[in-house]
């Protein structure tokens, strides 16, 4: 009985250890590729294209209606300690740019253009065209990887800025609206307290998660084994592991920008 | 000239090829043989470089690809061969004509303007027309075949590596198949390997044969050879007996000749 229980944690500790070690493997490729310059310029445009036009109406949606919510909430909070709506501009504005817009397009991605390639390369993988590749001169890191990557660290910025603008319009909105702020207070708002800082606090997060959900996404991918159920298995697996890197790192990267004080 | 000594492929704790010697001269055609399972296309990957062997080493013209140290050398040893995977592995995204050049920006210097020509002629080859636009979703499994076949010529490669040319389709499309690797055999006098159990196949297009059975060669020789046999597992399968040595379960749950569950 403990035999059985000690060779089954050994034998899952060896398959956490064999993962990681390819997933190393294959973030030092794509690094390595990169820096040789051997870019498909073109793969990339596609996939940049493919990417942003997946995600954006998603993203900019979602956080439209998260910039709604916090106003509304904002207000009511303010209301209900002051007797009238106050700060409400600069709360959407620093919930959005800071931490909303890039989490939550991050989300979007990962669940939206993160699984589409994670299927995409999985499929590729167990009906041998990853192999193809091999054997037609190519390196399938440098022709699928490399691509998919610099279009998620290309593209990922822009929606996050798309998204602050669409999550602060969807505050100013229910401002309006529901609070009566005239829309020179709630502008004044955001632009008398938010320093470029502030703005680059989020922005860079957008680097941070594009790197993560490009790299997860594709090793689930040229990883998939056992048909269509394992393509399934991969691209479920993908968009779970990204949804827990994007809180695991947001929770890091706001530490070690907190401490080289961009925020 | 490839030449297999000593390979061993483990995939964890099983291991798939034993001890595999074979060589393939010039200009030969190379049928490996076997039931399901047995090596033989991981046999292929490894002479490709796909796989490496955990022991032994497989050398093409004096070239083994695991001491190939840089980008130049492991191109150099890559642009030798054509593969034809199993299913085609064609890429769903493209149309024919580019599946059938895709390699040449790789493997070749010549300019991208030449390419749709080029992949006309490759089609040509195989015996297909008027089909460069198409998907490989839009051609039947005989074609996406021959499509396969197109591209892994493509680059004039000096070996082609057949992985189960014939297995899902129809006996005349086979057949035709079959008449091609022969024609390409004829017309471009390159060295083949082919992986498969379709032994009318096998006699048909053959210099000669070897068998492969859990992961060691069983025998080698021509094909009157294996017909004329006298190793029982040989016979056995040359003539798919269900009844020899080999034994196959009928079902997952049968007890196996040993009585184990």
């Amino acid at each position: 009985m403990m035999e059985t229980w000690l060779a089954a944690l050994g034998g899952a500790t060896l398959g956490v250890m064999e993962a990681l070690g390819q997933f190393a493997f294959l973030t030092q490729s794509t690094l390595r590729w990169i820096f040789k310059g051997k870019i498909e310029w073109r793969q990339t445009l596609i996939q940049c294209a493919r990417i942003g036009a997946d995600s954006l109406p998603v993203t900019v949606m979602t956080t439209f209606f998260t910039g709604m919510v916090l106003a509304l909430q904002g207000g009511a909070s303010t209301e209900h300690f002051f007797n009238q709506p106050l700060f409400v501009g600069m709360l959407v504005g620093f919930a959005i740019v800071m931490e909303l817009a890039p989490v939550m397009t991050a989300l979007v991605v990962a669940g939206r253009a993160g699984a589409a390639i994670a299927a995409e390369l999985g499929t590729m993988k167990v009906t041998e065209q990853i192999d193809a590749l091999y054997t037609l001169g190519t390196d399938p890191v440098r022709y699928l990887v490399i691509p998919r990557f610099l279009a998620f660290v290309l593209v990922m910025p822009f929606l996050v800025v798309i998204s602050d603008f669409s999550g602060i319009l969807g505050g100013w909105l229910v401002a309006k609206v529901k609070y009566q702020i005239p829309p020179s207070v709630f502008w004044h708002d955001i632009i008398d307290s938010m320093r470029v800082r502030h703005f680059m606090h989020g922005y860079i997060k957008a680097y941070v998660f594009a790197v993560a959900i490009s790299l997860i996404c594709c090793y689930k991918g040229v990883t998939a084994r056992g048909g269509a159920e394992g393509v399934g298995k991969s691209t479920t697996q993908a968009v779970v592991l990204s949804m827990v890197a994007i809180f695991v790192l947001d929770y890091l990267a706001t530490a070690v920008l907190v401490a080289l004080g961009i925020t | 000239m490839i030449e297999a000594k000593g390979v061993v492929k483990r995939f964890g704790a099983r291991t798939i090829l034993r001890g595999v010697d074979i060589s393939v001269a010039a200009g030969e055609t190379m049928v490996i043989i076997g039931g399901s399972g047995c090596g033989k296309s991981t046999f292929l990957k490894c002479v490709v470089g796909l796989l490496r062997p955990d022991e032994g080493s497989v050398t093409v013209d004096g070239m083994d690809i695991a001491q190939c140290k840089s980008e130049a050398e492991v191109a150099d040893y890559r642009r030798r061969f054509g593969y034809l995977f199993q299913d085609g592995a064609l890429f769903d995204s493209m149309t024919v004509w580019e599946n059938v050049t895709f390699g040449l920006r790789y493997l070749t210097p010549i300019p991208p303007a030449r390419f749709r020509r080029l992949a006309r002629e490759k089609l040509a080859l195989v015996g297909l027309k008027d089909i460069e636009d198409f998907r490989p979703a839009e051609l039947s499994g005989g074609m996406k075949k021959r499509v396969a076949l197109a591209r892994a010529i493509a680059a004039e490669p000096s070996y082609i590596l057949y992985d189960e040319p014939t297995t899902g389709l129809d006996p005349i499309m086979s057949d035709v198949i079959n008449d091609l690797i022969l024609d390409l055999q004829k017309q471009l006098k390159v060295t083949s390997i082919v992986v498969t159990h379709d032994m009318k196949s096998a006699y048909k297009i053959a210099s000669r044969i070897a068998m492969l059975h859990e992961g060691r060669v069983l025998g080698q020789g021509s094909s009157d050879d294996f017909r004329a046999s006298a190793d029982e597992r040989i016979h056995q399968f040359v003539n798919g007996l269900s009844q020899g040595p080999i034994k196959m379960k009928l079902k997952d749950y049968e007890p196996d000749a040993a009585g184990g569950a």
